[in-house]
C-alpha cells in the first residue's frame, strides 16, 4: 500500500490545511478556546485551589496539619487499606483475565457484566450491603459479636468495602489487553514444553505489563480515595477508623476556620496522589506506544547479494 | 472541460510533494497520473479537486482560474481509494447526496439515481447499506455518487487498488467503456503501469514530485525521455559498461563507445523484444544458455545466462519458441538489435544519444 | 485498512472492547491452554464472596418487608424529593457533559495546538481524584466568597449549598466519560468521508450534521449513560457543595446514610434497593448501547 513517504505526508497533511474538509481557522480557535475554558474552570481551577487553600495559612501550618497524630493515623490506615486491597484485587484480576481472555465459554458476557457490577453501584450502597451482612443487625452480626470479631466500624469492614469498590479495576484493564495479544504465544510456549505457570509468568505477564501496571495504579488511587463506602462502614472513629478522605471531612466539619485549611492540607496529599496517578498513566501509555511502534518496525531485507551478474531490474 | 496546471508546487511543511509541475488535460480525455508511491500524483489530483491548495502556481478549469474556489464549488466528481461511502446511508441516499445538496427536486433525484443504478449494474441494491455490498459494488456506488450531479471532470484516486485482481481487470474495462459512453474528462491516479498503459489516452509520469514525461502509452514506452521512465514502464534490461579501447563492454558484450574516454562508464538499457535469439549457435556472435521460461500467454519471456554469469531477459512469441525448439537448458546465440543510452559518465545526455540506437544492420520486427 | 489496537489505557469503555472481540474471536476451543478450572473457579468464588452474596443479602433482607411496607418506604415524600434531585441533577450534568465532552473530544483529536497533550492528560483528573477532595475544593470555589462564586453571587447565582452546586459537582465527576468514549471513535473516523461530502458540494456544517454526527451518536450516548450512571450514585463530591437540606438539596445516597444514622435500617435498605435496581437497568442499557455502537463501526 502506501510507502513511507506517503504516510509521512498524510501525517503532515492532517495538520496542514485540508481545505474543504476542515473548519475555518476562526472556528477552530473558537472551539479550542471553549475547550480550554471549560476544562480550565472545571478541572484546573479546582486543582490549583486545593493547593492554594492548603497553603493559605502558611507552610508551617501546612506541615503541622499533616503531622498531627490523628492525621498520621488516617494516613497510616489509608496505606494499610490500599496495601491489602490492591494485591487482593490484583490476584483476582489476573485470574479473571486469564479465564475470560484465553478461553471460550458460554456466559462470558454475563461474567464480564458481573465483574463490572461494582463499578455501577453507588458507593453508599456498597457500604450498606456490608453493614447488612456484617453489622450488628446483619446476617452474621450475632455470630461475629459472639466471637468478639469486629468488622463493621472497624478496619476489616473498611477493607471489605474498599475491595468491593475497587473490584473491577485490574480486571477491566487486563481483559482487553490479554485478548489483544491472543493465545498464539502461549500455545507456542506450551509446544516448547513450558508448564502453565511458566507460560503465564514468562510469556503472558510480560506481554500485558503496561495494562497490568495501569490497573494497579488505578486500583490504588481509588482504594486510597474511596469516601462513600468507607463513610458508611467505618463509624468515623477519629484516630481509629478514619481514612484520609474521612479525615478531610472531619477537619472540614470541625467547624472553626483553622480546620478548613487543615482539611485542605490533607486533601492536597490526595490531590498529589491523583497527579502522580495521572503522570504514571501518561508514562505507561507512552511506553506502550513505544513498544508497539518498535514491534511494528520492519528492518529492510538485506536481500540476495547484488552482483554484477544480474543485468536487469525486476519490473 | 479542459484543465490547465501551470507551475504548480505543493509543500507540506518541509516536504515538497509537488515540484513545479505543468501540464494540460484535453476535454474528454482519459488521463492517467502514474508513478511510484510518494511521487506526488495523488497530491496533484487533490490539488485539482481543491482538497489541497497549491503553495505556488495556478490551476485552470475551462479557462477559469480556480485556486481560490472552494472544493464545494468546483463541480468535480472525486472517487476515493477506499470508497469513502457514507456508512449511515443507503446506496440510494449515497448517490443522491450530491443532488440533495444542489437542491434537485425529489422526482428528478429519484430518476437520476435510478438511471445511474441501471447504468452501473446496481439495480435492486438501492436500499442496501454499504456494508452489505461487495468490493466491486462499493466502488461502482462511489463512482455513481461522484457522477450523479454531472460534474465537468471525474477524478479517481487509485480506484482499483483495494479490489481483487480479477475484479480489477473487469473494472478497468468497464471504466474505459464508461468513459467512452459518458465522454467526461477523467483523470485517475495509479501506481500500476500496466493499468495506465491499458486504460489511458495519455499518461503523466511522476517521480518524487516532478513530472518526468507526458505522452500516449506508445510514446512513453517507445520513447522514454529519461532513465526513470524507461525503467518504470515495461521491462528493461540494464547494463553498466566500461569503455576499453573505444569500445564499451561488459564481459563478452560490446557496444559502441559513444565518444567516451578510456575507463569511463556507460549505462544502457534494452527491451526484451530487442533481443533476437537463435538456436543456431553460429548465427549470432553472443552465446548464452536459456535458464528459465516464463509463460505469459501468447508471449514468453526467457531468461538467458551468459558465460560470465550475467542474466538478461528476452521475449518472443510462442510460435517462434516452438519453431526454434527451445527449452530450459538449451544453448543459444543472440544479438541485441536496439538499445538506448540511459546515462554516461562525465557528459550530460545529449538528445541524440537519448534516442534508441540501432546496431548495424538489423532486420527485426517493428516495435 | 489495518487497524491498530486501541492503545489508550481506557478508564471507561473497555468492557465494550472485551465483548466485541470475544464475538470476533475464532470459535475453536482452546482447551490446550491450562488453568481454566483454577482461574475460573477462583474468579467465581471471589466474585460471589465479594459481590454477589452481599448484594443478594441486601435483596433478601428487603424481602422481609411486605410489599406495602416497601412501597411506603420508597415513596415517602422525602425519598421522592431525593430521587427528583438525584436523577434531575444527574441528567442535567450528563447532558452538559455530552455536549461539551463531544466538543472537547473533537478539539483533542482533530486539532493540534500548544498544550494539547496537557489538556488530554487533564481530562482523566476527575477520575483519579478522590471524591471528597473534589467536593471540598468545588464547594470552596463556588462558595459566595470563593474564587468563582464571587463572580456569580452579584448575578444572583448561588452555586454552593444549592441544587446548582450539585449539578456542578456531578458535571465534574462525569467529565471524562464522554470524552474518553468518543476519542477512539473520532480517531478511527475516516476523514475521506468528509472530503467526499465536500466534493459533492456539502458545506462544513451540513457535513457534520448529516455524516459525522450520526456516526458519533452511539458513542456519545454510551458516554452519556456512563456519566449518568456515575452521577446518580455519587456521594463524596456532592455532599460538600450541596446544602443537604432535606426536600431541597438532599441527594438519595445522603438520605440512605441519614436513615442509617437514625437506625432506620429498613428505610435505608429500601432506598438502596431502588438505587441498585436503577444501576442494574443502566448497566444493561449501557451494554446494549455499546453493542449498538460497535455494530455501527463495522
Amino acid at each position: 500500500m502506501a510507502g513511507p513517504a506517503k504516510s509521512r505526508l498524510n501525517r503532515i497533511a492532517t495538520s496542514a490545511s485540508r481545505r474543504g474538509a476542515e473548519e475555518s481557522p476562526l472556528m477552530k480557535w473558537l472551539l479550542i478556546g471553549v475547550a480550554f475554558a471549560f476544562l480550565g474552570i472545571f478541572l484546573l481551577l479546582p486543582l490549583v485551589n486545593v493547593f492554594a487553600q492548603a497553603l493559605s495559612k502558611g507552610l508551617q501550618f501546612y506541615l503541622n496539619s499533616l503531622t498531627s497524630p490523628d492525621t498520621r493515623a488516617a494516613i497510616r490506615l489509608t496505606l494499610i487499606v490500599a496495601a491489602v486491597c490492591v494485591p487482593l484485587n490484583l490476584v483476582f484480576g489476573l485470574a479473571a483475565a486469564w479465564a475470560v481472555a484465553k478461553f471460550e465459554f458460554r456466559g462470558k458476557s454475563l461474567l464480564v457484566t458481573l465483574i463490572d457490577l461494582p463499578f455501577s453501584v453507588s458507593p453508599v450502597v456498597a457500604g450498606l450491603i456490608y453493614v447488612v451482612m456484617f453489622g450488628l443487625q446483619g446476617y452474621l452480626g450475632p455470630w461475629l459479636d459472639a466471637h468478639n470479631i469486629q468488622i463493621i466500624f472497624a478496619v476489616p469492614g473498611i477493607v471489605l468495602a474498599t475491595v468491593f469498590v475497587t473490584f473491577p479495576f485490574v480486571a477491566r484493564e487486563l481483559i482487553p489487553v490479554m485478548q489483544a495479544t491472543g493465545t498464539e504465544q502461549e500455545q507456542a510456549a506450551l509446544t516448547l514444553g513450558a508448564s502453565g505457570w511458566q507460560t503465564f509468568w514468562h510469556v503472558t505477564l510480560p506481554s500485558v505489563k503496561w495494562g497490568l501496571l495501569y490497573g494497579i495504579i488505578l486500583c490504588n488511587a481509588r482504594a486510597m480515595g474511596e469516601f462513600g463506602a468507607v463513610s458508611v462502614v467505618s463509624g468515623h472513629i477519629t484516630g481509629q477508623t478514619e481514612t484520609m478522605p474521612l479525615r478531610v471531612q472531619a477537619l472540614y466539619e470541625g467547624g472553626a476556620g483553622a480546620s478548613g485549611a487543615a482539611a485542605f492540607a490533607v486533601a492536597s496529599l490526595l490531590a498529589l496522589l491523583a497527579l502522580v496517578t495521572l503522570g504514571l498513566k501518561t508514562l505507561l501509555e507512552w511506553k506502550q506506544a513505544h513498544d508497539y511502534a518498535r514491534a511494528q518496525q520492519t528492518i529492510p531485507e538485506a536481500g540476495p547479494a547484488i552482483t554484477k551478474r544480474t543485468a536487469s531490474t525486476w519490473p | 472541460m479542459s484543465i490547465e496546471i501551470q507551475n504548480v508546487s505543493k509543500q507540506f511543511g518541509e516536504v515538497t510533494a509537488v515540484n513545479n509541475v505543468s501540464f494540460s488535460v484535453k476535454e474528454g480525455e482519459l488521463l492517467a497520473l502514474l508513478g511510484p508511491s510518494g511521487g506526488g500524483k495523488t497530491t496533484v489530483l487533490r490539488l485539482i479537486a481543491g482538497l489541497e491548495a497549491p503553495t505556488r502556481g495556478d490551476i485552470f478549469i475551462s479557462g477559469q482560474r480556480v485556486n481560490d474556489i472552494a472544493v464545494q464549488q468546483r463541480n468535480i466528481g472525486f472517487v476515493f481509494q477506499n470508497y469513502a461511502l457514507f456508512k449511515n446511508m443507503t446506496v440510494f441516499k449515497n448517490i443522491a447526496f450530491g443532488l440533495k445538496v444542489k437542491k434537485w427536486g425529489r422526482a428528478e433525484s429519484a430518476a437520476r439515481v435510478a438511471e445511474l443504478l441501471e447504468l452501473f449494474g446496481l439495480q435492486g441494491l438501492g436500499e442496501r447499506y454499504p456494508h452489505q455490498l461487495s468490493g466491486g459494488q462499493r466502488q461502482r456506488v462511489a463512482i455513481a455518487r461522484a457522477l450523479a450531479s454531472k460534474p465537468s471532470v471525474l477524478l479517481l484516486d487509485e480506484p482499483f487498488g483495494a479490489v481483487d485482481a480479477k475484479i480489477r481487470q473487469e473494472l478497468r474495462e468497464w471504466l474505459v467503456k464508461l468513459h467512452h459512453d459518458l465522454n467526461v474528462t477523467t483523470i485517475f491516479v495509479t501506481h500500476d503501469q500496466e493499468e495506465a498503459m491499458e486504460v489511458a489516452n495519455r499518461i503523466v509520469i511522476f517521480s518524487r514530485g516532478a513530472l518526468e514525461q507526458i505522452g500516449t502509452p506508445r510514446e512513453v514506452y517507445e520513447a522514454p525521455v529519461n532513465e526513470f521512465v524507461a525503467r518504470f514502464i515495461g521491462v528493461l534490461n540494464v547494463l553498466e559498461l566500461e569503455v576499453r579501447n573505444g569500445v564499451a563492454r561488459l564481459n563478452e558484450l560490446e557496444f559502441p563507445g559513444h565518444g567516451l574516454r578510456e575507463g569511463q562508464r556507460l549505462r544502457i538499457g534494452f527491451r526484451p523484444y530487442a533481443v533476437q535469439v537463435s538456436s543456431d549457435l553460429s548465427q549470432y556472435r553472443c552465446r548464452a544458455v536459456l535458464r528459465h521460461t516464463f509463460f505469459l500467454g501468447v508471449m514468453l519471456r526467457v531468461e538467458l545466462e551468459l558465460p560470465s554469469g550475467l542474466m538478461i531477459r528476452a521475449r518472443m512469441a510462442k510460435e517462434e519458441y516452438a519453431q526454434l525448439g527451445l527449452a530450459d537448458g538449451h544453448a543459444v546465440s543472440f544479438q541485441i538489435r536496439q538499445y538506448r543510452v540511459l546515462a554516461r559518465e562525465g557528459a550530460p545526455l545529449a538528445p541524440e544519444t537519448a534516442a534508441v540506437q540501432e546496431l548495424p544492420p538489423t532486420m527485426g520486427e517493428g516495435i | 485498512m489495518p487497524s491498530r489496537p486501541d492503545l489508550r489505557l481506557s478508564i471507561t469503555g473497555n468492557a465494550a472492547y472485551s465483548r466485541r472481540t470475544t464475538a470476533g474471536m475464532a470459535k475453536r476451543k482452546f482447551s490446550t491452554l491450562p488453568g481454566f478450572g483454577l482461574t475460573m473457579g477462583y474468579t467465581l468464588l471471589y466474585l460471589s464472596v465479594v459481590v454477589l452474596i452481599p448484594i443478594g443479602g441486601l435483596f433478601l433482607r428487603t424481602l422481609d418487608l411486605s410489599w406495602t411496607e416497601f412501597w411506603r418506604l420508597v415513596t415517602a415524600d422525602r425519598a421522592l424529593a431525593a430521587y427528583r434531585l438525584t436523577f434531575g441533577a444527574s441528567l442535567i450534568a450528563a447532558c452538559v457533559n455530552a455536549f461539551l465532552g463531544t466538543l472537547v473530544a473533537w478539539v483533542l483529536v482533530r486539532y493540534d495546538f500548544p498544550g494539547r497533550r496537557f489538556l488530554d492528560a487533564l481530562v482523566d483528573f476527575p477520575f483519579a481524584l478522590p471524591t471528597a477532595v473534589a467536593g471540598l475544593t468545588l464547594a470552596n470555589l463556588f462558595a459566595d466568597n470563593g474564587w468563582l462564586g464571587r463572580f456569580l453571587a452579584p448575578l444572583g447565582i448561588h452555586a454552593a449549598f444549592t441544587p446548582f452546586g450539585i449539578v456542578i459537582a456531578l458535571t465534574f465527576i462525569g467529565l471524562p466519560f464522554v470524552v474518553r468514549t468518543l476519542q477512539p471513535v473520532l480517531e478511527n473516523f475516516e476523514r475521506e468521508v468528509e472530503e467526499a461530502a465536500a466534493t459533492l458540494g456539502a458545506g462544513r456544517l451540513r457535513t457534520f450534521l448529516t455524516i459525522v454526527a450520526p456516526t458519533l451518536l452511539p458513542a456519545v450516548l454510551t458516554g452519556f449513560a456512563l456519566a449518568f450512571a456515575r452521577a446518580i450514585g455519587e456521594y463524596g463530591s456532592v455532599i460538600f457543595i450541596a446544602g443537604n437540606k432535606q426536600y431541597e438539596s438532599e441527594i438519595a445516597p445522603l438520605l440512605i446514610i441519614i436513615r442509617l444514622e437514625e437506625y432506620n435500617y429498613t428505610g435505608a435498605m429500601a432506598l438502596a434497593v431502588v438505587l441498585l435496581v436503577v444501576s442494574f437497568l443502566l448497566l444493561i442499557t449501557i451494554n446494549l448501547l455499546e453493542r449498538w455502537a460497535s455494530r455501527y463501526q463495522n
